[in-house]
């Protein structure tokens, strides 16, 4: 048995930035631990630029984002358990008990004071996705075909088509035409693109991929490799519009078709999740319902920009750091943050009246896209703040911030309802 | 007269600009009557450039030989002309480097006659023998 501080468990950009704010805080004794050969996560396969203009400045690429993480845990001397897996998690007042896997060491066990999730999340897997035909080899999920080309230098097809236009399945319909591919067509199913407008002018324009709103699947053939894919407009039911079928042949198939946070281990361990999200519901001091288990990046809910997953974990490593050095987790009463009208949640979803930092940051996706909307928040029944978006998009986080002089001027307040409204 | 439709990519609007030239090659390529659709300045720049002289940074892997690691992902230093891409691709494409290799060191220079060199954006130590 040994004893830790502080468990992180993941080595992604999250736990990274998780680790350097803990140990900026105070903690010593703190311990990351690693499923792959390396940290960084799934930066390590996302070789395009365009990381960190938020946080440095510049558009660095997915390995040299992660780098610059990598070694400020390395100058901070923070250990990194590669090569291990944790297995499970007990929750615990006193401590938690993390069972972890490794080649060397077999099966052990941890006990730590706090423990903070970076398990980040994965893809929808294609048999959640219900598409008829065959299943042939050559149906692959993006961030599998990303892995293939950008870190084992394997090219999955030829001749390709994609479906779903999320950012993964744009830049992958970009990396493959590089490496000589020919991508026929990228096919969304909603009537927008979950994807960055950068993404769909310089991975689909620039190399005249077209993309086409309102399409699905609607049919795969081959046998032993896939030879061709049928697709259609999807009406506004949903169902395929009769007539409007094309027939593409190609030897792969790329789906983009979303992320889940990988949350095995937290449902193990008995903490609530939130079903939008799919993560763990948190306070504002991003706590589970487990007290001393924090959450942060993208296994609490999916960003887009890791710029974001980066600003969230450092706020976990500071609160765990907080907790560890004998704050107790907020007691007593709690102020819920409703979302309504278009919101489809907030994380946090509650917030601890006694908190200490000054401003409250909630983050928050829209169902839909909205155009000259307002976001607006209110406390209890009075209407507090206003702010005008021109506009707003399911792909693109959210963000209210609440200042806690306000929060605490109003001493019986109950919750806290963030809404989207029409222009008056 | 010519007209061409972009999206900007200044913000999450993605105006979609347009962009109307004559056919009289200008100092840049061609000569811009006008801009319009954008709904701020930024748009205005934005469409003027990618009209004349568009640019993108590219980025790809190349081999790596006695590495921890069979690739390293690399970038071009700065952004190219966008239509000499492929041209960079043709001439990475073949490349390959022995480890260790660090961010920053210098891949390719002046890569397809861009003056712009290709530069490693990951570290990749030698694998222990
Ligand atoms: C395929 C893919 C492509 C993406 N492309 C982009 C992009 O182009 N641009 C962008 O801004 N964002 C992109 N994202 C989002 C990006 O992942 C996030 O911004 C950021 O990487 C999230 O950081 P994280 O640390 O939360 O998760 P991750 O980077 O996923 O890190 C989680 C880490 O936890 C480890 N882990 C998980 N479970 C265990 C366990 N039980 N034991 C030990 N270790 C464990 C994993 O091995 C991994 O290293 C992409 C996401 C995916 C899935
Ligand atoms: S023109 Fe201005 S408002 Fe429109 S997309 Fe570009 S930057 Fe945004």
């Amino acid at each position: 048995m040994k004893n830790h501080d502080l468990v992180i468990i993941g080595g992604g950009p999250a736990g990274l930035a998780a680790a350097v704010s803990a140990k900026d805080h105070g903690i010593d004794d703190i311990v990351i631990i690693e499923r792959d050969k390396e940290p960084g996560g799934i930066l390590n396969q996302c070789i395009h630029n365009g990381f960190g203009l938020h946080t440095f400045g510049e558009e660095l690429t997915g390995p040299e984002y992660a780098d610059r993480f990598i070694c400020q845990t390395a100058a901070r001397k923070i250990t990194c358990q590669l090569n291990t897996m944790v297995m499970d998690l007990k929750a615990g007042p006193d401590f938690k008990t993390v069972t972890a896997i490794n080649r060397k060491d077999g099966i052990f066990q941890i006990h730590a004071k706090a423990v903070i999730l970076a398990m980040g999340c994965r893809e929808r897997p294609r048999g959640a996705l219900n598409i008829p035909g065959t299943r042939p080899a050559g149906i692959f999920s993006a961030g599998t075909a990303q892995r293939l080309v950008n870190m084992e230098g394997l090219m999955p097809g030829r001749e390709v088509v994609i479906l779903g236009s999320g950012d993964i399945g744009l830049i992958m319909a970009r990396r493959m035409t590089l490496e000589g591919a020919h991508v026929s067509v990228v096919a969304e199913l909603q009537p927008y693109s979950g994807g960055l407008k950068r993404n769909i002018v310089q991975c689909l324009n620039d190399f005249g991929i077209p993309l086409k709103l309102s399409h699905t699947v609607t049919d795969i053939e081959g046998t032993d490799r896939l030879c061709a894919v049928t697709i259609a407009q999807a009406g506004p039911d949903g169902r395929p519009v009769p007539g409007s079928e094309t027939r593409y042949p190609c030897d792969t198939l790329l789906l983009s078709c979303g992320l889940i946070p990988e949350n095995e281990l937290t449902r193990g361990a008995g903490i609530r999740i939130d079903p939008v999200t799919q993560g763990p519901v948190v306070s504002d001091s991003l706590e589970t319902s487990a007290e001393g288990i924090f959450a942060c990046g993208n296994v609490l809910h999916v960003h887009d920009l890791v710029d974001y997953v980066s600003l969230e974990a450092a706020a976990a490593g500071k609160n765990a750091a907080r907790y560890i050095r004998g704050g107790r987790s907020a007691a007593g009463g709690t102020i819920a943050i409703r979302p309504e009208n278009g919101v489809r949640y907030t994380v946090p979803a509650f917030i601890s009246p006694d908190g200490t930092d000054e401003t409250v940051t909630v983050r928050f996706r829209v169902d839909r896209i909205y155009r000259n909307h307002t976001i607006a928040v209110y406390f209890d029944n009075t209407p507090v703040s206003r702010r005008k978006r021109p506009v707003m998009a399911p792909g693109e986080m959210e963000q209210v911030i609440l200042d806690r002089k306000k929060l605490a001027a109003s001493p019986d307040l109950h919750s806290v309802t963030i809404r989207i409204e029409a222009p008056a | 007269m010519k007209q061409q439709e972009l999206t900007c990519i200044g913000c999450p609007l993605g105006c979609t600009v347009t962009v109307t030239t004559n056919d009289l090659p200008g100092p840049d390529g061609e000569n811009i009557l006008s801009v319009t659709g954008n709904t701020c300045p930024r748009g205005d720049s934005y469409a003027r450039k990618e009209v004349t002289c568009p640019t993108r940074i590219v980025t790809s892997t190349v081999r790596v030989r006695g590495g921890t690691s069979p690739l390293v992902n690399v970038k071009t230093a700065s952004a190219i002309p966008r239509d000499k891409i492929f041209d960079c691709m043709n001439a990475i494409k073949d490349v390959t480097v022995t480890a260790p290799v660090h961010i920053g060191d210098r891949i390719l220079s002046n890569v397809a006659g861009t003056d712009v060199d290709v530069v490693a954006a990951r570290n990749i130590p030698s694998a222990e023998v």
